[in-house]
């Protein structure tokens, strides 16, 4: 799905990754740790091509990102659910309609996605503030709208950027069992997160694999947690 | 195919009401491009009816002027008589003449009379007898002519309109090709004014575009959200300037009673369909120029 090959990336200083090689393979759950600052989000940027790397090569589904052209990189996006940490939305459609977005500007907006829709946004809890703004919502609202337009498309991938960071423990279970559901139905999974106790939960129900990135490398942490 | 591109139109002009959410409302901006295309569609009326009267009065001095001309016969009284009448035999056997008629002495009189009075003695004075001639479409052979005569009736100078003619309607034919200019020239600056308006609304709409392009959206979906929104703008704008524009128009006092250069600065006839092709035209130049903008301003960004 997602290989990484002798990545590299640097913003223009020196560099922030170094020799990252590593395949994110179909159905796999991932959670990617490391300090503040360590270049998660980089790493997540890198997985669906927001970020060329400085060196090495990134492939998406069997292609070099080097060589997709902007409509390739727009197809590619509606295969790969992205939660972003700054949940981007959309601050003059309601909610429900960011939610749907990935549906509408890919043309898949029909009777069945809209069933879909309202389901998922009970999953995520957010039905009584479906007509709501963006700039309305708590940070714990906007992140669970920002999973649930992740996962809308049901996309092969879902790489979530820090998913439950404003959430709290019983909302963020919720939110991972979405993810662990959507993993046992093959998607791939990648989770960002500081929280242990979150990876901890998940390992009891999947197999999951941690990365954590120290020292510029991306690797596999021992199963010490 | 063709059904294809009709699609395309209906939803160009009517909106794909899903797509054109996506795009936040803008009040400002749009005002101002619907005013400027309906202020420029109001000039271009006006330059297009510049332009059509010009060509008609053009056209009208060509055919007038062309089908008639004046012989002039100056000779001493003795002779006038039998210069006018070899003139005549002359004219009667040259081939392009229909008429050949002598003035008379009162057409005679009442051609000069503005500028010597009612009273002008024109028998006793030494006027030279002017011969009016009428030609057939095909017109005669001025120079064959002017030999002919020289022999016959020294005393004929031919004045065939053309010494006077051809810079006044080389004049009207520059005025009609200044009017066609100036519509190019507004058709240019609603271009500007609408890339202009289009690289503000994408600029300040950059957040929104980032977010579509996350998501998954095709250059050419975010791209026609905008592109349909300038062009919807453009042809309403457009459409009111070119209505207003008419309506001076059909408004404008009928300067034909008096006469002369005014004539007719108006649509005539069928020419009223001409300015009905501006709102159509200010709506392709408004598609053309936000779709070159926003392709321009997609494509530097991540
Ligand atoms: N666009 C950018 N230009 C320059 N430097 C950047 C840019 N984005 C991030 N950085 C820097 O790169 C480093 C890694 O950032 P990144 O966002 O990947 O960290 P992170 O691991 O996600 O941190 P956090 O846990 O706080 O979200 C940081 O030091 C950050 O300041
Ligand atoms: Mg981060």
């Amino acid at each position: 799905m997602i290989e990484l090959e002798n990545v590299a990336y640097s913003y223009g200083g020196g560099e922030l990754l170094s020799d990252v090689s590593l395949e994110l393979s179909s159905g796999s759950f991932h959670f990617l740790t490391g300090p503040s600052g360590a270049g998660k989000t980089t790493f997540l940027k890198l997985c669906y091509g927001a970020l060329i790397p400085t060196a090495g090569q990134v492939r998406l589904f069997g292609g070099d990102v080097r060589d997709m052209g902007r409509d390739d990189i727009a197809l590619m996006r509606r295969r790969i659910g992205v939660v972003h940490q700054d949940c981007q939305f959309l601050d003059h459609m309601p909610v429900a309609d960011n939610v749907a977005l990935p549906l509408m500007v890919s043309g898949h907006e029909d009777a069945d996605q809209i069933e879909n829709l309202r389901e998922l946004m009970g999953w995520v809890g957010l039905n009584a503030r479906a007509d709501a703004l963006p700039p309305e919502l708590s940070g714990g609202e906007r992140q669970r709208a920002a999973l649930a337009r992740a996962v809308i498309m049901s996309p092969d991938v879902v790489l979530a950027d820090e998913p439950t960071g404003n959430i709290d423990w019983e909302m963020s279970q919720r939110l991972l069992q979405l993810l662990i559901e959507l993993n046992r139905m093959g998607k791939t999974i990648m989770i960002a997160t500081h929280d242990l106790n979150l990876i901890r939960a998940a390992k009891s129900q999947v197999e999951a694999r941690v990365l954590r990135i120290s020292q510029r490398r991306v690797q596999l942490a021992g199963a010490a947690l | 195919m063709v059904l294809r591109w009709l699609k395309r139109l209906v939803v160009l002009l009517l909106g794909d009401t899903q797509a054109d959410r996506v795009v936040p409302p803008a009040g400002y901006t749009a005002r101002l491009s619907l005013f400027s295309a309906a202020a420029m569609s109001f000039l271009a009326v006006f330059a297009m009816a510049m332009s059509l009267a010009t060509g008609r009065l053009a056209d009208r001095w060509g055919a007038e002027l062309a089908r008639t001309s004046t012989l002039r016969i100056s000779a001493p009284p003795e002779q006038m008589a039998a210069q006018t009448e070899a003139a005549l035999r002359v004219l009667e056997t040259t081939p392009g003449v229909k008429r050949a008629r002598p003035l008379s002495d009162e057409e005679q009189r009442d051609l000069l009379a503005p500028w010597f009075g009612p009273d002008l003695p024109v028998e006793s004075l030494p006027i030279p007898r002017l011969i009016e001639i009428i030609e057939t479409d095909d017109g005669y052979d001025a120079a064959g002519l002017r030999l002919r005569l020289s022999a016959e009736a020294p005393g004929a100078v031919l004045d065939d309109h053309t010494r006077w003619r051809r810079p006044l309607i080389a004049a009207a034919g520059a005025l009609r090709t200044l009017g066609w200019v100036s519509i190019l020239l507004i058709a240019g600056t609603v271009a500007a004014m609408i890339t202009l308006a289009a690289n503000a609304a994408l600029a300040a709409n950059a957040q929104v575009i980032a977010v579509l392009r996350l998501v998954g959206a095709r250059d050419a979906y975010i791209a026609g959200a905008f592109v349909r929104r300038f062009t919807q703008r453009a042809l309403a704008g457009a459409s009111v300037g070119t209505v207003l524009g008419m309506g001076a128009i059909a408004m404008m006092p009928r300067a034909d009673v008096a006469g002369g250069f005014l004539t007719g600065l108006g649509f005539q006839g069928l020419h009223w369909f001409w300015p009905l092709l501006i709102p159509p035209a200010a709506a392709a130049v408004a598609y053309v120029a936000t779709r070159a903008a926003a392709r321009r301003t997609l494509r530097e960004l991540p």
